[in-house]
């Protein structure tokens, strides 16, 4: 099965390569080389015990290695005039950043840079070569392996030194295509020492065929710098999203990784939380609501490698239908990293006798100082809640939803965003009614 | 207003209603009495249906209609309200969304349209000065981190919210100091009026003496083995139960 | 605390390292299709056990050691142990006939082989090396109709009962170890509590590798008919040796209709020295099925010794209304190290089990927990509950914890809780404020963050395992 991508590399690496940057190409060969050895995992592997890649990589997918331009214009097709989540929005269409208008945005204020990333490495090719592929170098993650050879844009967001972003910045990924196609974008995204800088990323589908999508980011948070980064997925039930994310955190920075994920086929995310700095402070948190035959499988990997760092991490699944839940939250704790404070939750609710989750908390511990937790619940809706709602007259549908919205509040309450925090509840409390659907373009600028 | 007939109760397999009867008329105030593990809170629960209570045999009718075959929710708003002994905490559902809720399921049960948002919180500010009830309480989820008095005031509030035609009271009294427990009566007989019925279900005689009954049942092993009015209950409070078994 | 405290304590020695001088047989080091049947055939078995060992040896020369463990296992050659090994005098009729060597190690041990010491309540198989030594109150508990012997012996006395339960719960294939045992085991204990009977005592056996360069494989098969009761515990011990020596049994119960085992085991294999040197590797299948309905099976285990454990004492909740649970203190101290927990696995309706894990770390150890509860998709209201903490002592060992949670039913209600924590200085100051020195706080306090485990242990076991408890951690002050 991975055999057509390493025949497909061998047969147009050069194609590949001219279009795109230098800086991307420098390490193409050498990850291709690496997943040619190794492949793609089976669910043998640990990693990959719940999300199965073999079937999603075996269709015949388009690649659009010659950055030929789709049809669409999202500023047509996303009208955002939603004056309270007012942001500076950027797109990517399958792994291509679109131009942006600049009067929709204004102007960004002094210093920052948002662009694609082959235009980044081409404009500024000593901050995207100090930073790209540094933090994907030591992985042996066959998803990021096989970005890394066939990546060839994607997003890039500089934020210097002390500045503070006035407005979040919105990225939209919008997959388009008239056949199954498969995308591997990549992200570069550096808050330097002291700066802050809010990113919300809406994934979305447009077409009613079969998509792939292979994002890898690499994000670079600097000294005292704060960095929350929020993900809504609302696409359909033929597209797999694969989205890796390494965060190298150093020393007081603070960083927030909110992910809702309502309507999707396939969902898997990879994160990975570097603590390099003393007193950092890292927030991981997620709410996945699955329907129909969907699969939601969040990895995540927080690692205290310096002292006095605190991380939290609170994932919630509400699972209806056939779909599939998982989670995997390993926390590490490095030999010198005393004083670390390491909490975590999973709590899962199942809504149908077929609905299945997995659930793997781990604690790997080689400091003696620290206060580490964890605690994971499968069950359903409490019975003397329900109970004591109808005796007040409340139906058992109404009682049932009342609980569910309660279930997902406390993720949705560590969104810093006042005004997304809002719009985040509403969509997901007409998900949970069954009322959001799968194609209306960018959910949380529609409405 | 509430017919009971014959009633037999298990839980678990366990009978614990042995053919009780009780009849309760508009405007009348009845104190069911006994000792422990007589069967009061089981009558309650099955009045109001909590599903894990088993009705074997017998009837209970409201307002001529047979509950038995009401859900939990129906009941409600046929007009039965209880006041739970222990009130249930439920976190992440604020108390404001909780009654707000509520009411518009009762609306929708009588056939009237909901009730405006500014028009709600003022109907809620309202009952919340009948029942003297603090605004930090219905600012946080229900009943979540309430001390004991302010659960059993929180079910007292809600009872003003939802105006029902049957109120019943399970040991409303327990747990709560004599100031707490003056504030809750009173917030009980503010809300009573002519028409409307209660069911106050109590160890102690304590509580009656805030809440003055017409008629006192004392139960005992699933029966009612002696009724009478509310001398009966100042009885019971000097001989105990003992003489009636 | 002061490095003068750790290492003035963690000289606390070993204390059952002695070997005893007895005449032994020891076939020599080795292993193909030829030793397996020579084990066979010195044991006189049957030959459907003999066909029983050669398809489980088959298997295993195909497998791998498992690899998916927090362990660093060094390579073992499979070739160099020897497989078989019996204290000479054979078939012991009365206690007269043992060796008053091996008399006296078990003596040495504080095991009661002598029927006199009836007070203590308890009958023991003692195996030293491969082979069932002594069964201590087997009349009294003929009488009962239980049947408590060596499994050598059930499989001369009892071939259909053994034949019928044999490999059924831990299948011969079942992993590399159970394999390999499967293969080569040699003797271990077999009981049978028949229909209705309450077994009165404690039923007890007792392990101890001897002689050098011999594996030690025992095997034991408890059945517990319907209504049944028994409670059997476990003990071991091994001399002290700079070279490794390997264990890998497989113990194996079945609880029909209303049944209850309780199995507790203390486990003081030989840890290694201080520099990680010696120390027995532990590698051990044990399961239990919960056949019938309402039938209860409980895995009660202390674990102090072994230089590498490697243990999952699990449970089939087969039979509906079926409960089941497990409840473990692994201790490891200098270069031990532990990868053992459980496997619950629901697949009747209305099962429910328990784990409570208590990991504590010391030296230079590393410490892990690792447990699976699986909701089958017809295990019908299934309830879980666990319980993993660890405690560190000292910033050089680690604490892990690696939990599997696989629903398929949603009726199930699955709960997991782990903390970490240390022993803080504030409450040795405060122990120490009364009086109390820092070992004897550390005593105490290791006590209590054990005392939930403890207190499933049968008394005769609960005084042992504590005082072990305190030993294996003596000055490992965090």
């Amino acid at each position: 099965m991975e055999k057509q991508y390493i025949e497909l590399y061998k047969a147009h690496h050069q194609l590949i390569k001219q279009n795109s940057a230098a800086i991307i190409n420098r390490s193409r060969d050498a990850a291709f080389a690496k997943f040619e050895s190794m492949g793609f995992p089976s669910t043998k592997h640990e990693n990959y015990r719940y999300t199965d890649l073999k079937p999603m990589f075996s269709l015949d997918y388009g690649l659009n290695f010659r950055r030929l331009n789709f049809p669409v214009n999202p500023y047509q097709t996303f009208q955002c005039d939603v004056p309270e989540i007012y942001s500076y929005q950027f797109f990517v269409v399958n792994d291509s950043f679109y131009p942006p208008k600049k009067k929709h945005n204004g102007s960004l204020p002094e210093g920052v840079i948002i662009c694609g990333l082959k235009e980044a490495s081409e404009k500024y090719p000593e901050l995207v070569t100090q930073y790209y592929g540094k933090l994907t170098a030591p992985q042996n993650d066959a998803l990021i392996t096989f970005n890394e050879a066939f990546a060839q844009d994607g997003f890039f967001m500089y934020v210097p030194e002390n500045v503070h972003m006035d407005k979040p910045v919105q990225l939209v990924n919008i997959m388009r295509s008239d056949v199954d196609l498969l995308a591997n974008s990549r992200n570069l995204i550096i808050i330097e020492k002291g700066a802050k800088a809010q990113l919300l990323v809406c994934d979305h589908a447009m077409d009613d065929v079969n998509f792939v999508a292979n994002r890898v980011s690499e994000v670079f948070v600097g000294e005292n710098a704060v960095y929350e980064n929020y993900k809504l997925e609302n696409t359909h039930n033929k597209t797999a999203n694969l989205s890796t994310v390494l965060i190298d955190q150093k020393e007081s920075s603070d960083t927030l990784t909110n992910l809702i994920t309502l309507n999707n086929g396939i969902s898997r995310n990879n994160i990975e939380v570097e603590m390099n700095g003393e007193k950092c402070e890292a927030e991981l948190c997620g709410m996945m609501v699955g329907g129909g035959q969907q699969q939601i499988d969040n990895h995540t990997t927080i690692k205290h490698n310096k002292p006095n760092c605190h991380s939290n991490e609170l994932f919630k699944y509400v699972l209806d239908d056939v779909s599939k839940g998982a989670f995997t939250g390993r926390i590490f704790v490095e030999k010198d990293a005393q004083q670390t404070w390491a909490y975590q939750l999973n709590r899962n609710i199942l809504l149908s006798k077929k609905a299945k989750v997995r659930t793997r908390p781990q604690l790997e511990i080689y400091a003696d100082d620290v206060k580490c937790s964890h605690g994971a619940t499968t069950g359903q809706i409490d019975e003397q809640a329900l109970f004591y709602m109808r005796t007040r007259g409340i139906s058992l549908p109404e009682a049932r939803l009342l609980l569910m919205y309660a279930f997902a509040a406390d993720v949705i309450e560590n969104i810093r965003i006042p005004s997304l925090a809002n719009r985040m509840k509403m969509l997901v409390e007409k998900r949970l009614r069954g009322e959001l659907g799968m194609h209306e373009g960018c959910t949380l600028c529609m409405h | 207003m509430l017919e009971i007939k014959n009633l037999h109760v298990s839980i678990d397999g366990k009978e614990i209603l042995k053919g009780l009867s009780l009849t309760v008329k508009p405007g009348e105030t009845h104190a069911i009495m006994g000792p422990n593990g007589s069967g009061k809170s089981t009558l309650a629960s099955t009045i109001v249906g909590n599903p894990a209570f088993e009705v074997t045999s017998g009837s209970i009718t409201f307002e001529g209609k047979n509950l038995l075959e009401k859900d939990p929710e129906e009941r409600a708003n046929e007009g039965i309200f209880l006041s739970f002994q222990y009130p249930v905490e439920i976190p992440g559902v604020s108390m404001v969304n909780f009654m707000r809720t509520a009411i518009n399921e009762q609306r929708k049960y009588r056939k009237l349209p909901p009730m405006s948002a500014s028009d709600f919180l003022r109907f809620m500010r309202e009952k919340k000065a009948l029942v003297d009830m603090d605004n930090k309480l219905t600012n946080r989820s229900v009943n979540e981190g309430f001390s004991g008095g302010e659960k059993k005031k929180n079910e007292i509030f809600q009872m003003a919210m939802l105006e029902p035609k049957l109120a019943i009271l399970d040991e409303t009294d327990s747990g709560l100091d004599i100031d707490a427990l003056r504030i809750v009566a009173n917030g009980v007989n503010k809300l009573k009026t002519p028409e409307k019925s209660t069911i106050l279900i109590t160890h102690y005689q304590r509580l009656l003496e805030y809440i003055v009954p017409d008629y006192v049942h004392v139960l005992h092993d699933g029966k009612i083995v002696k009724s009478g009015t509310k001398e009966l209950a100042l009885e019971l409070e000097t001989k105990g139960y003992d003489w009636l078994k | 605390m002061s490095d003068a405290i750790i290492h003035e304590v963690t000289q606390s020695e070993y204390k059952y390292g002695f070997t005893t001088d007895i005449e032994t047989e020891v076939i020599p080091p080795g292993l193909n299709e030829d030793v397996v049947r020579l084990i066979s055939t010195k044991k006189n078995e049957p030959e459907w056990m003999l066909e029983f060992r050669l398809k489980a040896f088959r298997q295993w020369q195909k497998m791998k050691m498992p690899d998916w463990t927090h362990l660093n296992i060094p390579e073992i050659d499979y070739q160099s142990i020897s497989y078989y090994a019996a204290p000479q005098k054979k078939s012991i009729s009365s206690l007269d006939e043992v060796d008053p060597e091996i008399l006296a190690t078990f003596e040495k041990l504080g095991i009661p082989l002598e029927e006199q010491k009836i007070l203590s309540g308890i009958a023991v198989d003692a195996v030293m090396d491969s082979v069932s030594v002594k069964t201590t109150f087997k009349e009294t508990l003929a009488e009962k109709g239980i049947i408590f012997c060596s499994f050598s012996e059930a499989v001369q006395e009892h071939p259909d009962l053994v034949k019928k339960f044999l490999g059924t719960v831990v299948p011969a294939c079942d992993n590399f170890f159970a394999a390999l045992n499967s293969a080569v085991f040699s003797d271990g204990s077999f009981v049978y509590i028949p229909k209705g009977v309450r077994c009165p005592m404690e039923l007890s056996t007792y392990f101890r590798i001897n002689t050098q360069n011999t594996g030690q494989f025992e095997r034991t098969l408890i059945v517990a008919d319907d209504e049944s009761y028994v409670s059997y515990l476990e003990g071991c011990t091994a001399p002290q040796r700079d070279e490794n020596q390997l264990h890998a049994a497989v113990v194996e119960i079945i609880a029909m209709k209303h049944a209850e085992v309780k199995y507790s085991t203390v486990q003081n294999w030989y840890p290694g020295d201080k520099e990680g040197n010696g120390g027995v590797y532990n590698f051990v299948t044990k399961r239990g099925i919960c056949k019938g309905e309402s039938s209860h099976i409980s895995w009660t285990q202390v674990e102090t010794g072994s230089a590498i454990t490697w243990k999952y004492p699990s449970c089939i909740l087969m039979g509906d209304n079926s409960t089941a649970e497990f409840y473990s203190v692994a201790v490891t101290n200098h270069f031990q190290q532990a990868d053992t927990g459980t496997k619950m696995i629901h697949l009747g309706k209305n099962t429910s089990s328990r784990i409570i894990s208590k990991g504590i770390s010391a030296g230079l150890s590393q410490n892990s927990y690792r447990g699976l509860v699986k909701v089958g998709a017809n295990a019908e209201n299934a309830r879980n509950f666990s319980q993993c903490d660890s405690m560190l002592l000292g910033d050089k060992c680690g604490a892990h914890t690696f939990p599997y949670m696989e629903i398929n039913n949603e009726s199930a209600i699955v709960e997991h809780e782990a903390t970490t924590s240390k022993i803080s200085e504030d409450q040795i100051f405060y122990c120490n404020q009364r009086g109390i020195s820092t070992e004897d706080a550390i005593g105490l306090i290791v006590n209590g963050y054990a005392k939930e485990v403890m207190d499933k242990l049968p008394m005769e076991f609960a005084v042992e395992a504590q005082k072990l408890l305190q030993i294996s951690l003596e000055g490992s002050v965090g």
